[in-house]
């Protein structure tokens, strides 16, 4: 492992700590069903803890199973009613919704910020925006659903149960959500284990925007709450996203069942650099592709397919790059890295990290100071990778990049698709019509040209192979959740 | 020969650009980077309507630019038609303040290369210590890269011991790609400093401009090992943008970059707002225009 | 003694500003309360002055982000909405609320209209092809006698969705709704000269707008067949996109043909790029 010491620094950003004294949380939630706060069957309570700092936050009750009985059983009694409505009535709604996340936007980015560890400059510029965006797009198609799906008829399925992830908690709630009900369905929300909060504050939104009791319910809990919601009777339709090893065990839960499913797993992304590509703005992109939000990303790209005739400017590039990234305190504004989510994750990343260079990739780690408290990992590049290395193949969900090279655009497209994965994949060159052909070969369900890390609304997501099936976004994103009559 | 320009995105560039310009700047890297700003400040007047008291009022500011902050440090330059060097010269000797002059058929470069050569021979004469020239755009525009950089090196030759800035124009060369292209023309023939703008255009040195060229300098430093500054003229006329523009400087050569020896900002009303948002650091009042003299 | 009320100017909406006619004239109208008020009489320079403006602010309104227009949108819903009561006075309760869900509708029709009008083309050779609606341009609007605000409305929000800017002639009998709408929209975010709003004779306006040759479309609703005609006449000088329509009734027949009245108003651009190294 090889670490630079910085040069000392003339000019550095003084602290600029975001305020959270406008933030108002609760010592204590509750879950969130039939329209209001509710204590849990079994009385359990969790501590959720701030990982940059491994203090608690709040006290958040768990749900079990007579919880999510009770939530599915509201959620149940309101479908019908919230499917008659008319259906601009139903976009007002979430159309309100919308609005008051835009309204209550700053006070949402500083506690995703605090409860995932995120950089409040992501959290306050595209976690937070891109939620309501969600809501409002969907909004607009609640009216309009035989257009976005071709046609006359169709109903919803009724009671989803979704189960969303830690890396944009607020986000990945907007996406299930939205096109839920947009559809007429209900929905029962499973937030991840270390990041309940802004699902919370969804739940008070919800309540503001005098959504009817039951449509919405939030039930934060563990993995075990998750696997009782998703095998429950009364679902109609599982949507997860989270890993692709829990993927699997849902999928095979629901086995012979007419549950319908849609998955958004893991992935281990290609991203393609060709000698004609503009470098530093790929070098951008490289960096935006593996480090935006820690690597947290299930699209990062953190294979990095370098063409041999620029690999060494190129990796000269990116690690001059990497050694301006600014690792701290997710608060401060000027974060570029934030924490890992917990000690758990860190683990993974560290022991994934020590596979590599037990396998004979070289390392190199930025050289930062790193906070006393919280779970941290500083951003790391590793060269000399084979593609059969543990860190070419396994997710490693954290902020290190796997270079890998390629002499001929066949070649890359070969390496880029050997991988039990398909989810994402980056394309860097001036040459569009390379770009298009390279786009189509791959074996992905988002391919970014000259660009990474780009998510709208409007733009369908999600993977090929064990990266999951079904899409989020666009009227693609209407279809996992209607019956298309006919 | 049909010219290969180099490959940059503009989406990409701009992307970049603006996020450096969400980096918060407060207290003392505030102060620091606000004097920081007033040292490489080339204090500039290109005026038909300029004369030589005009000129002395500029000379006496870029000195000293707010007596009742003594720890403000004087302007880097002064900048001004070759016409009124002789007058700058006499009012900054003694000081560390450099004269500035445009020179060779500023703004536009729309004379011949002879009558260029013999306006800078006359500012250098006069006592510039650095001469601002145009490149020919009519030449780049028409793919004649060899003539842009003839001109450079005639000019940079009649120069002599003065420091040469060339001014791109970059408003009027289409895209970042040529904007790139005509840094390293440039630079490959002799500039000391590569020079955004020259203020009379449409647009100056927008955050997407500072990036490219500052990649280009920074590339060709690692290739030569030879270092030319960069100015950014035009458009950098509150704390806020120059602050932005120190900070892509600091994010793409490091911080040893960050010294007028480098790096300058053309600039006229910049500098009040400058001592205005340093005040402000002071007092914690927001200012006003009369807390300042203008000139 | 009672406080006298400080009464309303009734004024034009061009390019932003509430102006006077340029000609100094004046109709009359009568309010809810029965007072009569005056109202101006816009004349064809104030057309001319309207699309001037409609056309400067086209292309900044076509080059913000969908999702930007359907915010703006929606935002002047909400002006409206909050409003009920002063523009219920001039046409009545339902039909404002009405009309503040045809905003919301098209609100959301702005950022799905590239998905449902434009695709991708499977070309039979190597090429990605694909089409993607953009606006028609500027577009002049003829509103129907009545229901006068929801007509107005009716025909305003595609326009809009889809990236045009509008000039638009008032109910001539019913003005007052139109012209407390161009107060309404003049404190949502929508950008000076995006919408024009001229009260007059719509004898001596309508065929102005309808030969103005930097207008790209004319949408007529107002039910008479013969300035029908005469505005086809005028539009196939400039071959304009010419549309008219029936009066809508309400809320579910303002939106059913929300397809048709998008798509005529938009231009649709096919693009090929190869696939090939």
């Amino acid at each position: 492992m090889t670490t630079e010491p910085r040069t000392s620094i003339v000019w550095d950003y003084a602290p600029a700590p975001e305020a959270t004294d406008h933030v108002r949380l609760r010592d204590r939630y509750g879950l969130f069903i039939d329209g209001a706060s509710r204590d849990p069957a079994e009385s359990r309570y969790e501590q959720t803890l701030n990982p940059a700092t491994e203090q608690p936050i709040a006290e958040v009750a768990w749900a079990g199973p007579a919880d999510v009985t009770r939530a599915i059983d509201s959620a149940r009694a309101a479908q019908p009613k919230w499917a008659a409505l008319p259906d601009r009535e139903r976009a007002k709604y979430l159309f309100r919704i919308a609005r008051l996340i835009q309204e209550r936007a700053r006070e949402l980015a500083v506690v995703e910020t605090m409860d995932g560890g995120k950089p409040l400059r992501e959290s306050r510029d595209v976690d937070i925006p891109l939620a309501a965006a969600h809501f409002f797009h969907y909004a607009g198609w609640a009216d309009k659903l035989r257009y976005g799906v071709n046609a006359r008829e169709v109903a919803p399925l009724g009671v989803v149960g979704q189960i969303v992830p830690w890396n944009f908690p607020l986000l990945m709630a907007a996406w299930k959500l939205a096109p839920a009900l947009a559809c007429g369905n209900t929905a029962i929300l499973k937030p991840a284990e270390t990041t309940p909060l802004t699902a919370l504050l969804l739940a008070e939104i919800c309540q503001e925007a005098e959504l009817p009791a039951g449509v919405v319910s939030i039930l934060p809990g563990d993995g075990e709450t998750g696997a009782t919601l998703v095998r429950a009777p009364g679902i109609d339709k599982v949507a997860f996203t989270g890993s692709t090893a829990v993927g699997r065990d849902i999928q095979a839960a629901l086995a012979g069942r007419p549950t319908s499913l849609t998955l958004e797993l893991g992935g281990k992304s290609a991203n393609i650099v060709f000698e004609d590509a503009a470098l530093d703005q790929a070098v951008e992109g490289i960096v935006n592709g593996i480090f935006f939000n820690q690597g947290h990303v299930c699209c990062a790209g953190s294979r990095l397919l370098i063409q041999e005739s620029i690999i060494e400017t190129l990796i000269a590039k990116l690690w001059r790059r990497m050694g301006r990234l600014r690792v701290g305190d997710p608060l401060d504004k000027n974060t570029d890295v934030g924490a890992i989510n917990s000690a758990e994750q860190l683990q993974r990343i560290e022991t994934l990290v020590a596979a590599g260079e037990d396998e004979g990739a070289q390392r190199r780690t930025i050289a930062c100071e790193l906070p006393e408290h919280g779970y941290w990992f500083a951003p790391t590049l590793f060269t000399e990778v084979s593609p059969a290395h543990r860190i070419a193949v396994e997710e490693i969900f954290g902020p290190v990049v796997s270079v890998l090279s390629f002499r001929t655009q066949a070649e890359a497209i070969e390496k880029a698709n050997n991988s039990r994965y398909g989810l994402a994949a980056g394309i860097w060159t001036d040459k569009g019509a390379k770009a298009f052909e390279v786009a189509s070969a791959l074996r992905a369900g988002v391919v970014w040209q000259n660009t990474y890390n780009h998510f709208d609304p409007t733009a369908a997501f999600g993977g090929y192979k064990e990266s999951g099936f079904g899409r989020e976004g666009g009227p693609a994103g209407l279809r996992p959740y209607l019956k298309i009559a006919r | 020969m049909s010219r290969r320009l180099a490959h940059v995105d503009r989406v990409g560039v701009e992307e970049r650009a603006a996020q450096l310009g969400k980096r918060s700047i407060k207290t003392s890297a505030k102060q620091q980077g606000i004097r920081l700003a007033v040292s490489m400040v080339d204090l500039t007047t290109l005026e038909g309507a300029d004369t030589p008291g005009k000129v002395r009022h500029l000379c006496a500011k870029a000195v000293c630019p707010a007596p009742t902050m003594p720890e403000i440090p004087s302007a880097a330059g002064v900048c001004v038609y070759s016409a009124l060097v002789g007058v700058a010269h006499e009012a900054l000797a003694g000081t560390g303040v450099k004269v500035a002059s445009v020179a060779a058929g500023f703004p536009a470069g729309q004379v011949s290369l002879e009558a260029k050569l013999r306006d800078t021979e006359d500012a250098v004469a006069a006592g510039a210590d650095e001469v601002d020239m145009v490149i020919s755009r009519e030449a780049f525009l028409a793919g004649d890269d060899a003539r842009v950089q003839r001109e450079v090196a005639r000019i940079k030759d009649a120069c002599g011991d003065a420091h040469l800035k060339v001014i791109l124009e970059t408003a009027e060369l289409g895209s970042y790609d040529h904007v790139r292209h005509a840094s390293m023309l440039a630079m490959e023939a002799g500039a000391d400093f590569v020079k955004t703008s020259t203020g009379k255009a449409s647009s100056g040195a927008t955050p997407g401009v500072c990036l490219v060229m500052l990649e280009a300098i920074r590339d060709y430093a690692e290739v030569t090992g030879r270092i030319v500054g960069f100015k950014a003229a035009g458009g950098v006329s509150t704390s806020k943008a120059a602050l932005h523009r120190l900070v892509l400087v600091k994010e793409t050569l490091g911080d040893e970059w960050l010294t007028p020896e480098r790096i300058r900002i053309g600039a006229s009303s910049l500098l009040n707002d400058l001592l205005l948002q340093y005040a402000k650091t002071e007092t914690g009042r927001y200012g006003r225009a009369e807390d300042f003299s203008k000139e | 003694m009672s406080r006298l009320a400080v009464r309303k100017t009734y004024k034009l909406w061009i390019g932003g500003a509430f102006v006077r006619s340029e000609s100094g004239r004046h109709d009359h109208a009568v309010q809810a309360d029965g007072a009569q008020v005056n109202i101006p009489r816009a004349s064809r320079k104030d057309v001319r002055d309207a699309v001037a403006a409609a056309r400067k602010a086209q292309g900044p309104w076509a080059a913000r982000t969908a999702y930007n227009r359907g915010q703006i949108l929606y935002r002047a819903a909400e002006a409206l909405e909050s409003r009920t009561d002063q523009l219920a006075a001039v046409s009545d309760r339902g039909q404002v609320q009405d009309a503040v869900d045809v905003l919301v509708h098209y609100a959301g029709w702005t950022d799905k209209l590239h998905a449902v009008l434009g695709g991708v083309n499977p070309v039979a050779a190597p090429f990605l092809s694909f089409s993607v609606p953009e606006p028609t341009g500027v577009v002049g609007v003829v509103a129907p006698d009545g229901p006068a605000l929801l007509g107005l409305v009716a025909e305003l929000a595609p326009a809009l969705a889809a990236g045009n800017t509008v000039v638009a002639i008032l109910s001539e009998p019913h003005p007052l709704a139109g012209l407390d709408l161009a107060e309404v929209l003049g404190v949502s975010d929508i950008p000076g000269g995006v919408v024009n709003l001229l009260s007059g004779r719509r004898s001596e306006l309508a065929p102005a707008l309808g030969a103005h040759r930097d207008l790209n479309a004319i949408v007529d609703v107002s039910g008479d067949s013969e300035l029908a005609a005469e505005l086809d006449r005028l539009a196939a000088e400039t071959i304009k996109r010419a549309r008219h329509g029936a009066a809508v009734t309400g809320y579910d027949t303002a939106i059913a043909d929300a397809l048709e009245r998008l798509d005529g108003l938009s231009e649709l651009k096919t693009a090929w790029h190869p696939i090939g190294a």
